[in-house]
């Protein structure tokens, strides 16, 4: 990172009145970050989120679980901003506690997939050979799944609900993250700062933990923030099988289920849970290349 | 493709409705159990039920469905052509309109048309496709009433399905043209093409986009994994009688056979079609070479 950081600056427009001073890579990456308006966007996206997700019961207008069998499906108005669902339970106050669900398992399969995945690219890459050729091939096996369906297969097995999805979440991004570590352990690994460290007489845990890992850091934030994005879908979309997150629990995915039998009559049970993910996701995508962009350019193709 | 197969059992085997006593309901006797257990192979261990069943699968069975006891071949060979017609042209979608775009966003760089395509295709990635297509079936097929709600027949069966299930691979492929191009378009080749003179479209035509394509290609044969993924979304939408659907109802049956057979379907199309993406890597750039 040091190196690739130094290189990118040079190419660009210098501002007069920071020029004397010394610029940190961090300061360098803020500043570049800080510039980017939709960068900025995403970040209020996520944060505005995560402020939802915590403060839930302070902002939610209604109890989300309180059904009242006369507004059944009621459409939005004073009472219910956004209307009410279909056992009469106000749908903002549904979304607002849905955000939660959302994020808690998002953050907790990425974090999984980033200890595991992480672990077993950053293994397979230092060790190389045997190690690696196994590891990785086992990785293939499971990126042979498309996208969804060792979910499904995964929840199919464990059975359904909150730990259960996020289980099938992390175990279908680790084989990414373990690809992307291996791909960068590879390169770090060659680099003359390495090589002179080993020189040296630092064994492979010191190499690993003190060489590597920290230069493998910003590809994986930004990875892990593109990867919240996949999660909050992937979440979504097996709830909405009905396959995830299950009633009564408020899970976007399952909302927007909900009011598929509706459709046709009371289309806003089923628009604004929609709209949520789609901000969501969205904030994250936007952060994700915020940051790719701000850390280090040339990534752009990578990811 | 061994693993894909052990993967599979691994996890169909988990599941923790027990079929058996599904299948006899409640008051069903223990002999009748074992018996049935027996019949369904399921009173061997694991690794002599895998071979088993790797054996079977290369002589081309898949076993019984448990739910309505055809075999698992026939109920795929019945909706797998349903699944692959509509990701095809879902595919081909994304890949016109999703390159063009990417191709027109990397002709002026960072001004109106390309910040305006760039914004649409991360919002098209953010999409849902589930619900993407329950909008569009609202407002296409309820209130404008343009087109069918669901089921297979006529070309407009096609039409909302395939929008749907394109959009987010709209977005990524319109994405990966335009850096992809970009990155082409400063190399030292596209500058002596310009200093010959030839002009602009030309240029981009028939000297960048050809070796910008090698990367969109590759996204491209993931992206099938996403369609395919996708399809048991879009088709649980439009009641389309697919593979899709067909796992659906496999897991909420507990119909562990079907559910297996379907799943190793999707996974040998999806290995199928990146290696046909791989060959077609020879043609693109005929300095690739396969012996």
């Amino acid at each position: 990172m040091h190196i690739s950081t130094r290189e990118s600056i040079t190419t660009e427009p210098r501002e007069i009145g920071l020029a004397a001073k010394p610029r940190s890579p961090a300061g360098d990456v803020a500043r570049r970050f800080v510039r980017n308006r939709l960068a900025l966007a995403g970040l209020f996206i996520v944060v505005m989120l995560t402020i939802t997700a915590i403060a839930a019961p302070v902002i939610a207008p209604k109890d989300p679980a309180a059904s009242t069998l006369g507004d059944t499906r009621a459409r939005p108005s004073r009472e219910y901003l956004l209307g009410a669902d279909e056992l009469g339970r106000d749908i903002l106050s549904r979304i607002i506690y849905g955000s939660r669900v959302a994020l808690l398992v998002a953050v907790l399969a990425v974090g999984a997939a980033t200890l595991v995945g992480g672990g077993i690219g950053l293994i397979a890459g230092f060790a190389g050979g045997w190690i690696d050729e196994v590891l990785m091939r086992l990785m293939d096996i499971l990126l042979a799944f498309p996208y969804l369906l060792l979910a499904i297969a995964i929840v199919s097995a464990l059975g359904s609900g909150v730990e259960k999805t996020t289980i099938a979440v992390a175990i279908w991004a680790v084989p990414n993250f373990a690809r992307v570590v291996r791909g960068q352990v590879l390169t770090l690994k060659e680099r003359d700062y390495v090589l002179a460290a080993r020189a040296l007489g630092a064994r492979t845990p010191r190499l690993l933990l003190v060489h590597i890992t920290p230069n493998i850091i910003a590809p994986i934030i930004v990875f892990g923030s593109l990867y919240m994005a996949n999660a909050i879908l992937l979440e979504a979309a097996l709830s909405f099988l009905g396959l995830g997150v299950q009633p009564p629990q408020a899970s976007w995915g399952l909302m927007v289920a909900s009011g598929r039998d509706f459709l046709r009559v009371d289309p806003h049970v089923t628009t604004f849970p929609g709209i949520a993910i789609m901000i969501t996701v969205l904030g994250f995508n936007l952060l994700g290349d915020g940051l790719r962009d701000a850390m280090d350019p040339r990534l752009r193709n990578r990811f | 493709m061994l693993g894909v197969i052990f993967v599979t059992m691994l996890t169909t085997e988990l599941i923790p409705g027990d079929p058996v006593a599904l299948m006899l309901g409640e008051n069903a006797r223990p002999e009748q159990e074992a018996a049935l257990r027996k019949h369904l192979g399921l009173d061997q261990p694991l690794p002599v039920r895998y071979a088993r069943y790797v054996l079977n699968v290369a002589t081309g069975d898949l076993g019984r469905s448990i739910q309505t006891n055809r075999p698992v071949l026939d109920e795929i060979r019945d909706v797998w052509p349903n699944t692959l017609v509509l990701a095809v042209a879902a595919m081909a979608l994304a890949i016109v309109v999703g390159v063009t775009v990417g191709v027109i966003s990397a002709v002026r760089p960072y001004g109106i048309i390309d910040s305006l395509a760039r914004v649409l295709a991360l919002i098209g990635l953010s999409m849902p496709i589930f619900w993407l297509g329950l909008v569009m079936l609202y407002v296409f097929a309820y209130y404008f009433r343009l087109f069918p709600v669901g089921g297979t027949g006529s070309w407009k069966h096609y039409i909302l399905p395939a929008i749907a299930l394109a959009t987010p691979s709209i977005g990524i492929l319109s994405r990966m043209t335009r850096s992809s191009l970009l990155d082409v378009m400063g190399e030292d080749f596209i500058r002596t093409a310009r200093a010959k003179g030839l002009r602009g479209a030309s240029i981009i035509t028939r000297h960048a986009l050809r070796n910008a394509m090698i990367p969109v290609m590759s996204v491209v044969g993931l992206q099938f994994g996403q369609l395919l993924g996708g399809a048991v979304l879009t088709e649980t939408i439009f009641s389309w009688p697919g593979l899709g659907r067909l796992t659906v109802r496999g897991v909420f049956a507990r119909d562990f056979v079907l559910v297996q057979g379907a799943v190793l379907t999707f996974a040998m199309a999806f290995v199928l079609i990146n290696l046909l993406i791989d060959l077609s890597y020879a043609y693109i750039d005929p300095r690739i070479h396969y012996d």
